[in-house]
């Protein structure tokens, strides 16, 4: 084994040694000063060019990634907002199918209400029959002056009672005449009443229309924007992917939250069907997988039903005939229902084996005393509850299609930017260890100059001397300086 | 879509090729060896409750049997009861209740204990009966105060075969002569440890605490 001693020349005195052997090596190390610095800087550089030619691809990637990015998001936002319009024109399209499309009858009814309310205020300004012609005579009678003439007093008080008479009957036709116009007016109110039903209900439709009209207005304007390529609609559609991320992925969560539940529900009593012991992996039972294939199967189904009932779009079913749309739909929800209805015979099964094994336990636990189960109503809530439970949670996990096409599209969105992200984090780190390996090579270089200090210092003298003009400039720098740019466009060299 | 697809077949092939590839046994045998030797056999109460525990813990698939240990031991007879559980819940239940049934029915028929003890015996016995069954995971109980005593004519001083198979002895009671020199248990049950890891059994572990079962097929870390 070599001794750490052994360079010395004098071993017991390590000082003097040292500074001999540095004189001895500084001349050598001054004469393999080109050769060494060249080996250190070509050392350095089959480090730091690779990892910068590394973080050059990653931000020419990142760049490439960004644009496609771009490219789906827009592309995906304008199919949106496409089927967005189509929607809206749909909706328009029914409420001008079932209301606008009977507007004439509608205006006829209305048409004949006014004409009937028309014909009723005419009615209503007929003037009664004014007083029949002797009334003039009568005033001319009523004109004669009392002459105290028994007969003619007698005349006027016969004339007076029979003018009385007249007056109640006349009064009397009046009171019936304005009685008869007041009871027309009144039989106005329903009609009024329709007529002020009949145009709310089309001042709803057009305000209905008017909306949707406004909502065709933004999408197409959204439309625009995609098409425009602008960053604004770009903006807008990341961030609206984003949180349709967030807010789908919090929905898949509860979904599988449901799964699990279900899947607990179902996997004992499987094992009852397919065989407990039986294993299909290390730790996965047959059974186990039974449940899952049929939770999976549920799912499956629903995916089926939420895209036949045209809730989602995961599919191509767009070339599927309606007739087929229809069938594949009633197929769906036949099999849902199925499957629910095989949860709720294993709900039961589960409580009877649960039953079962805590009354075996019991038993083994004190033969003697086996505690009987009670069988009151109250201890079938909990089975009746399960039942419910494994009704619902099949037609509950259905829904899940409709996040998940949400989490699937903007997922696309999401990562792509998320890896852009990673690309250039990893660009930028490239950048910075391939720095920090050419500083080193930089530093050692000049470190290496600071060893064989008194020889270049010596040198600067001759060379000084040589030119007659004192010392000479310190001589060509250790490491390559940084060209300009028209330097490397010129020469095509980087750094 | 096509992705979705895709990540769907793949797992369902990984599946279909787990499905495939496991074909080593997870189901569990139990072989529980009582001691009715002499004043042991006074311990019986406690072996029918650790029994009745272990019976409950065991799943569909899984064998057990209950054999006594006496003057001499490797022979069926020495079978109390033994069972294979059936696949289905609810009829395992059933065998359960008829296994334990057959336990009851044998610690109430013991009235003496027998001259002898012949452990290594009844071991071996155990050992022909898991290997039959084919279980993934063999487990010897062994309930006994572990002193082996022989008559003259017994020969068991010879290798014996107990490669997969854990041995768990249970509840071993100190004898009067281990509480005069606890150095004699200590020495026996080094002895025994010995024997059965020489045996190559695949764990040897000693439980006296009965209060809590559970230790008994707990991983040893």
């Amino acid at each position: 084994m070599v001794s750490g001693t052994a360079w010395m020349i004098w071993p017991e005195n390590p000082a003097l040694s040292a500074i001999v052997l540095f004189f001895i090596v500084v001349p050598l190390l001054y004469a393999a000063r080109r050769p060494m610095q060249g080996l250190f800087r070509s050392m350095t550089r089959a480090f730091s060019n690779p990892l910068r030619l590394g973080a050059r691809w990653l931000s020419s990637s990142a760049v490439a990634l960004r644009q496609r990015n771009r490219l789906v998001l827009l592309a995906h936002g304008r199919e949106e907002a496409m089927k967005s319009i189509e929607r809206e024109f749909e909706r328009v399209t029914a409420v001008v199918k079932r209301d606008l499309h009977g507007y004439p009858a509608l205006q006829r009814k209305v048409m004949d209400e006014i004409t009937r309310i028309e014909e009723d205020y005419q009615k209503c300004g007929e003037v009664p029959p004014p007083p029949p012609e002797w009334t003039k005579a009568v005033g001319a009678i009523a004109k004669i002056k009392p002459s105290g003439d028994g007969l003619v007093e007698r005349i006027l008080s016969d004339i007076s009672q029979s003018i009385d008479e007249i007056y109640n009957k006349v009064v009397a036709e009046y009171r019936r005449s304005y009685e008869e116009r007041h009871k027309i007016l009144k039989g106005f109110q329903p009609f009024w009443r329709s007529l002020e039903q009949t145009l709310g209900k089309v001042d709803k439709n057009i305000t209905g229309l008017q909306n949707s009209a406004a909502k065709i207005d933004a999408q197409v304007e959204k439309v625009q924007h995609i098409n425009a390529n602008l960053d604004k609609a770009e903006h807008a559609l990341g961030a609206s992917a984003s949180i349709q991320f967030s807010i789908s992925g919090l929905v898949m969560l509860i979904a599988i939250g449901g799964a699990f539940v279900n899947f607990k529900l179902i996997a004992l009593p499987m094992s009852a069907m397919v065989g407990g012991g039986d294993y299909i992996t290390d730790n996965l039972q047959a059974s186990e997988v039974a449940a899952l294939v049929i939770i999976l199967f549920e799912t499956l189904m629903g995916l089926f039903l939420m895209e036949s009932l045209r809730f989602t779009h995961l599919f191509p079913l767009s070339n599927v005939n309606e007739k087929m749309r229809r069938t594949m739909m009633w197929i769906s929800l036949t099999i849902l229902l199925v499957l629910a209805g095989v949860e709720v015979a294993l709900a039961v099964m589960r409580d009877l084996i649960v039953s079962a094994d805590v009354a075996l336990k019991q038993s083994l636990g004190n033969a003697a005393a086996v505690v009987p189960m009670d069988a009151s109503w109250m201890m079938k809530i909990p089975t009746a509850g399960q039942m419910i439970l494994g009704f619902t949670l099949p037609f509950a996990l259905a829904f899940v299609a409709i996040p998940l096409e949400y989490f699937i599209q903007s997922s696309r969105s999401v990562f792509g930017t998320g890896l852009v992200l990673g690309f250039r984090a990893l660009a930028l780190l490239l950048r910075i260890v391939g720095l920090f390996v050419k500083q080193t090579g930089n530093a050692l270089c000049m470190l290496y100059d600071a060893l064989i200090f008194a020889p270049l210092l010596i040198e600067r003298m001759v060379v000084g001397v040589r030119n007659k003009g004192g010392l000479a400039p310190v001589g060509e720098a250790p490491f390559s300086k940084r060209l300009s740019e028209a330097e490397r466009s010129k020469t095509g060299e980087h750094g | 879509m096509r992705y979705f697809l895709q990540i769907v077949l793949l797992l369902s092939t990984v599946l279909a090729a787990g499905a495939c590839a496991d074909k080593k046994s997870h189901a569990q045998a139990v072989y529980f060896l009582i001691d009715t030797s002499g004043t042991y056999a006074q311990e019986l109460g406690q072996a029918q409750a650790l029994i009745s525990y272990v019976l409950g813990t065991l799943n569909p698939g899984d064998s057990m049997a209950v054999a006594q240990v006496k003057s001499r031991s490797f022979s069926e007879k020495d079978i109390i009861a033994k069972v294979t559980f059936v696949k289905d819940p609810i009829q395992v239940n059933a065998q359960k209740r008829a296994f334990r049934d057959q336990v009851v029915n044998f610690t109430k028929g013991i009235k003496k204990g027998s001259a002898y003890t012949d452990i290594t015996g009844g071991m071996i016995q155990a050992s022909e009966f898991l290997k039959e069954t084919g279980s993934g995971r063999k487990t010897i109980l062994i309930f006994s105060d572990m002193q082996e005593e022989l008559d003259y004519q017994t020969v068991r001083d010879f290798p014996i075969d107990l490669k997969g198979i854990r041995i768990v002895a249970l509840n071993v009671t100190k004898l009067t002569t281990d509480n005069i020199d606890p150095r004699r248990y200590l020495n026996r049950m080094a002895w025994w440890e010995k024997r059965v890891r020489t045996a190559g059994a695949e764990d040897w572990r000693m439980i006296n605490d009965l209060e809590h079962p559970e230790r008994i097929f707990e991983a040893r870390h």
